[in-house]
């Protein structure tokens, strides 16, 4: 599963949402322990680029091309809402042989709602949540989509610290954001920047 | 993996485990007790026309668990938590079939049991409408899985699904409760190669509904 030089390259990446198109010419080129910061307005495309990344929707202009391992953190936590978390989160470190599932649920402060259903749990303890599911993943590449929403101010730094610890080790991290994160290195670019002229559409 | 992945379906699918998992199999032996109540204590014609009425039942009972069956997991992220880790669509929905069928199927051949008492039925009749049951439910089954999943992005999804699997089911219904009218279990053979073909289909049909899904 871990390969040594993960990469993440989209070349020439164009997205639409029904009939509309979000962004064109979109280019890409993440090596191994790089980390990049996407900004944009609601709306303007960061979750579908990000599920195109992923390779769940085929992208309607250029392509994709990933090296190692893929892993996924956006508003739906892949957690059964009607188990208890310890049991939830067990289902995948058991699927992704994470290697301390203890140590994982202490470092998100998780350990003490083990038996508590997720669907009791606050939005920001959900995070928490899949923040765990994510790194007992163990992936090369992380495309996180809005890690920060609902989150503490202690658990938005750790989120910060985790992204950098990830990306020293060699990984790649893309995270779509509206609040900065606060990683040496990060590289940044707006959304915005390629979205199509609409001279006609908007006239 | 597979086994896993198994093991959870059926933890959320099978009667008693998961929630409200039993309601199929209880409306199932209720419509055999209200049955009798409905035309009378007539032995002779309670057991000619009670294979017939177990056979809409069970067929009905095949819809109530396709509101949960699909939609639920692609809200969740769960199919899509999947697919990150290389699983494809058609093996998560085959698995899906097997557990749908396995908390469904088995329990509805168990409920004919205390159903068939109820209405009279015995000897070579039961015979024939619990083979036929055997037969028929991973058709049922087959034929459940696809139309969940076809209309797990769907508003009304839920009570579309009810009316899509009726005349879906037509052909298993006929041939099945058929096979009693006559009273022979040669068409119990076509029920059989029906429901095979439908199971080998369902999870093809089933995972490109769910890739189709995640565009809109």
């Amino acid at each position: 599963m871990q390969a040594p030089f993960p990469s993440l390259f989209a070349d020439d990446l164009a997205c639409r949402r029904g009939d509309r198109l979000l962004f064109r010419g979109l280019s890409l080129d993440l090596q191994a322990g790089a980390a990049c910061h996407v900004t944009g307005a609601n709306g303007a495309g960061k979750t579908t680029l990000i599920r195109t990344l992923a390779g769940l929707m085929a992208p309607y202009a250029g392509s994709v091309q990933r090296a190692g391992s893929l892993a996924l953190l956006d508003e739906r936590p892949g957690l059964d809402p009607d188990l208890p978390l310890a049991r939830a989160l067990a289902f995948w470190f058991a699927f992704d042989r994470a290697a301390d599932p203890a140590a994982i649920t202490a470092m998100l402060r998780l350990s003490a709602l083990g038996e508590v259903p997720l669907r009791y749990l606050s939005t920001g303890q959900r995070k928490r949540a899949a923040l765990a599911r994510l790194i007992g993943q163990a992936a090369n590449i992380w495309l996180l989509d809005e890690p920060l929403a609902g989150l503490d101010s202690a658990s938005q730094a750790l989120v910060s610290d985790l992204v950098r610890s990830h990306c020293a080790g060699g990984g790649i991290a893309l995270v779509a954001s509206h609040q900065p994160l606060d990683v040496p290195g990060m590289t940044s670019f707006a959304i915005e920047d390629f979205a199509p002229v609409r001279a006609q559409a908007d006239a | 993996m597979i086994a896993a992945l198994l093991r959870r379906d059926l933890a959320q699918f099978f009667p008693f485990t998961g929630s409200g998992a039993a309601l199929p199999v209880v409306f199932f032996v209720a419509v055999a007790m209200l049955y009798p109540f409905a035309v009378g204590p007539d032995a002779n014609l309670m057991g000619r026309t009670g294979g017939g009425i177990v056979w809409i039942a069970a067929l009905l009972a095949a819809i109530l668990p396709l509101e949960r069956l699909v939609a639920r997991d692609i809200e969740l992220g769960y199919f899509d938590q999947l697919k990150l880790r290389g699983m494809a669509e058609e093996a998560v929905m085959a698995v899906r079939l097997a557990a749908h069928w396995l908390s469904f199927g088995p329990p509805l051949v168990l409920a004919t049991f205390p159903a068939a008492a109820l209405l009279g039925i015995e000897g070579e009749t039961f015979a024939i409408l619990l083979l036929g049951l055997v037969a028929g439910t991973p058709g049922l089954a087959a034929i459940g899985l696809m139309i969940a999943a076809l209309t797990a992005s769907l508003r009304a999804g839920a009570a579309l699904s009810g009316l899509l699997l009726i005349p879906l089911a037509l052909p298993i219904l006929i041939f099945g409760a058929g096979a009693l009218a006559r009273g022979d279990a040669v068409s119990l053979g076509f029920v059989a190669a029906i429901s095979l073909a439908l199971a080998a289909l369902a999870p093809f049909a089933a995972g490109a509904a769910i890739r189709a899904a995640r565009e809109n």
